[in-house]
């Protein structure tokens, strides 16, 4: 299912060392990261932490391939992309990685099984092959039954898993979450990183930007940026686990 | 993404957005539609000019009697007689590398009577070239020839606006007797209907006679004076070389001098309908060049709603770029959509072009003429008028910031 074991045997997933990105706006030069060294192994589910304007949107990107580092290496999945092209760095997204976003972003007007096959069409996999997939990434999430429903026609909930459908159905090695349950109550927040935490123990590695420190919880390893640069990396000892969430909820 | 990816995505996202795309597609609609009809209209207009012309005769030349200066006070064209039946007899035989045929004409008005029937008419005189000259079939009967001409034998030809105002329909017209300014004649031929001329007169409210006959029998004159001379040359390229000769000839044998103006004149009517065409083309030019114009503003309609789908779904370009769209996979999709826009607009404009040049033409009585490379040529155009326009807001499309898109609200 995961491409996880597919990299160079035994590389982190996400290898930064020394990161570094300058804005330019205008006349000022923006130093939004200072230097970062990160790795993350496979299956790691990671929480990214921090205030606005610590970083961690830069990093994010930058582990993304939304973006290129002014300086520093980054390896994903032991492959240094870091001075790939535009065009190349669409396709590595296309391929390794799955992002899911705080508004959800699905195209609207679309159905759900459209959204999920929107990957695949960019790599070329056929309509019969891609329906099939994109059926099966949805069942994974729960909407097996509403593949036909618009953004409309579901809750933010059920549009947030229409998107993790989406982040799956490429089989990334990477999932990048950037703050999936900001626009959620916190319920449907608890059953969102229920999902991740499923697929996170499934053997897919997460990276999670939040800003809720319960939200955070839910992974193994919390990293907080400030300013730039990385502040303080720890493992959860006792982490939350959304099945219990929910379950002590149900009896209470 | 391959090409019939993009082209479901290009129908997916226009239908989405029905209003939108009907109106982008409305001004390359019309545009299709201008260039259709007018581009057959006008083609239309040129073959009913060149139809008219054509019913004129073939490479034609008239021949006139001059004006004359009488003791200082010149009089009008056509004022003297110094045209003769040998002066026509010499043309045909001395040129006939150049001329094929060559009619003398005198026309008198007559009042004509069958029956309890009568109506007035413009007799011609002339010799049966007449017919070859104007190019003018018989419908039935036949033509006179030269001994009817030599004898001035008391027969006729009817044109067929004469004949039906005489004859009852059905009646049997060959062969009766009509009395033509009280002389009897014999009907011997009807010519075809050839319709209104340039000038919108009725070409058909004629009786033809031969020359001899309208000469000494109607205008009882014993003269051999012609009214005037029609010429047929050869061919379209002998035309000129006709009139040259035509000109020698007759300036030669009315001894006039190398100083002395001459005392015809010749008109080229050949020069006359190339006039009238050229007018006509120079129409169709201008029909087409504002139908191009159209196509133009057709054109700045798709790329003025594409750049606004392109800022309004900045964020759906941010979506695809961040699943793995790459820039030409954008670029594509967008350049598709305006493709498609202009093609679908393309293509209900030609049915609409072909409706209102159906119904102009049918309006107008003159023949659509709708070719099919007009047709393939207008789609083209519509296509490619889609290209250039969409290329604009579909290249800004592809150069978005993945990270800008997304965040675009």
């Amino acid at each position: 299912m995961d491409r996880s074991d597919s990299g160079a045997a035994g590389a982190p997933v996400v290898e930064a060392r020394g990161l570094e990105k300058i804005y330019r706006m205008g006349d000022v030069e923006v130093h939004a990261l200072r230097g970062v060294s990160l790795s993350i192994d496979a299956r790691e589910f990671v929480a990214v932490m921090g205030a606005s304007g610590s970083g961690k949107s830069t990093f994010m990107n930058l582990i993304g391939c939304l973006d290129r580092p002014t300086r520093g290496s980054y390896l994903l999945n032991g492959r240094d992309v870091g001075k790939l092209s535009r065009d190349q760095l669409a396709r590595v997204r296309g391929e390794q990685i799955g992002f899911v976003f705080q508004g959800f972003n699905l195209l609207p007007r679309t159905s759900a099984v459209e959204n999920v096959e929107l990957p695949l069409l960019y790599q070329g996999v056929g309509g019969r092959e891609r329906r099939r997939r994109a059926a099966e990434a949805l069942a994974r999430v729960g909407l097996g039954d509403r593949l036909e429903h618009t953004s409309s026609q579901l809750s933010g909930g059920q549009q947030q898993r229409v998107a993790i459908a989406r982040a799956l159905v490429n089989r990334p090695i990477l999932l990048l979450a950037d703050e999936p349950t900001g626009n959620l109550d916190s319920r449907t927040s608890v059953e969102v990183m229920g999902i991740f935490q499923e697929l996170n123990e499934q053997g897919l590695t997460v990276v999670l930007v939040t800003h809720e420190s319960d939200i955070a919880e839910h992974a193994r390893r919390i990293v907080t940026f400030k300013d730039g640069l990385l502040l303080s990396d720890v493992a959860i000892s006792r982490r939350r686990l959304a099945r219990e969430e929910l379950r002590a909820e149900q009896t209470a | 993404m391959n090409a019939a990816a993009s082209l479901r995505t290009a129908l997916r996202a226009l239908r989405k957005n029905k209003l939108r795309s009907l109106l982008a597609m409305l001004g390359i609609v019309i545009a299709v539609a201008a260039v259709m009809a007018t581009v057959s209209i006008g083609q239309g207009a040129q073959a009913k000019v060149a139809q008219q012309m054509e019913s004129l005769g073939a490479n034609l030349l008239m021949v006139l009697p001059g004006s004359i200066a009488m003791h200082g006070v010149a009089t009008g064209s056509g004022a003297t007689q110094n045209l003769t039946r040998d002066d026509a007899t010499a043309i045909e035989h001395e040129l006939s590398t150049s001329v094929a045929a060559v009619a003398p004409i005198n026309r008198t008005g007559a009042q004509v009577v069958y029956g309890d029937q009568n109506w007035f008419t413009q007799v011609q005189g002339t010799t049966a070239a007449y017919l070859q000259v104007r190019n003018w079939p018989l419908a039935g009967g036949e033509a006179f020839g030269r001994e009817e001409d030599a004898s001035a034998a008391k027969v006729c030809i009817l044109g067929q606006t004469v004949v039906s105002k005489l004859f009852i329909p059905g009646a049997p017209v060959i062969g009766e007797q009509i009395r033509v300014k009280q002389v009897p004649c014999k009907v011997v031929g009807i010519l075809a209907s050839k319709g209104q001329s340039f000038g919108g007169a009725d070409q058909d409210d004629v009786i033809l006679m031969p020359w001899s006959t309208v000469v000494r029998r109607l205008i009882g004159s014993q003269a051999d004076s012609v009214g005037q001379m029609m010429v047929s040359a050869r061919s379209a390229s002998a035309v000129s070389d006709a009139e040259r000769e035509i000109t020698s000839l007759l300036r030669q044998r009315h001894r006039l001098s190398e100083q002395a103006e001459p005392d015809f004149q010749i008109r080229n009517l050949a020069e006359m309908q190339d006039a009238a065409k050229q007018s006509t083309e120079t129409i169709a030019t201008l029909l087409e060049a504002v139908a191009a114009i159209s196509l133009i503003v057709g054109g700045i309609g798709i790329a003025n709603v594409m750049l606004v789908s392109v800022t309004e779904r900045t964020r759906e370009i941010g979506i695809r770029m961040a699943v793995g769209g790459r820039s030409r996979d954008i670029l594509f999709q967008f350049l598709t959509e305006a493709v498609v826009l202009a093609a679908v607009g393309g293509a209900i404009g030609l049915s609409l072009g072909i409706g209102v040049s159906k119904w102009m033409a049918a309006k107008g009585n003159w023949p659509t003429l709708l070719s099919a490379p007009v047709m393939i040529g207008t789609l083209l155009a519509a296509g490619l008028a889609g290209v250039i326009a969409g290329f604009y807001p579909a290249l800004r499309a592809s150069r978005l910031d993945p990270i800008e898109a997304l965040r675009f609200e």
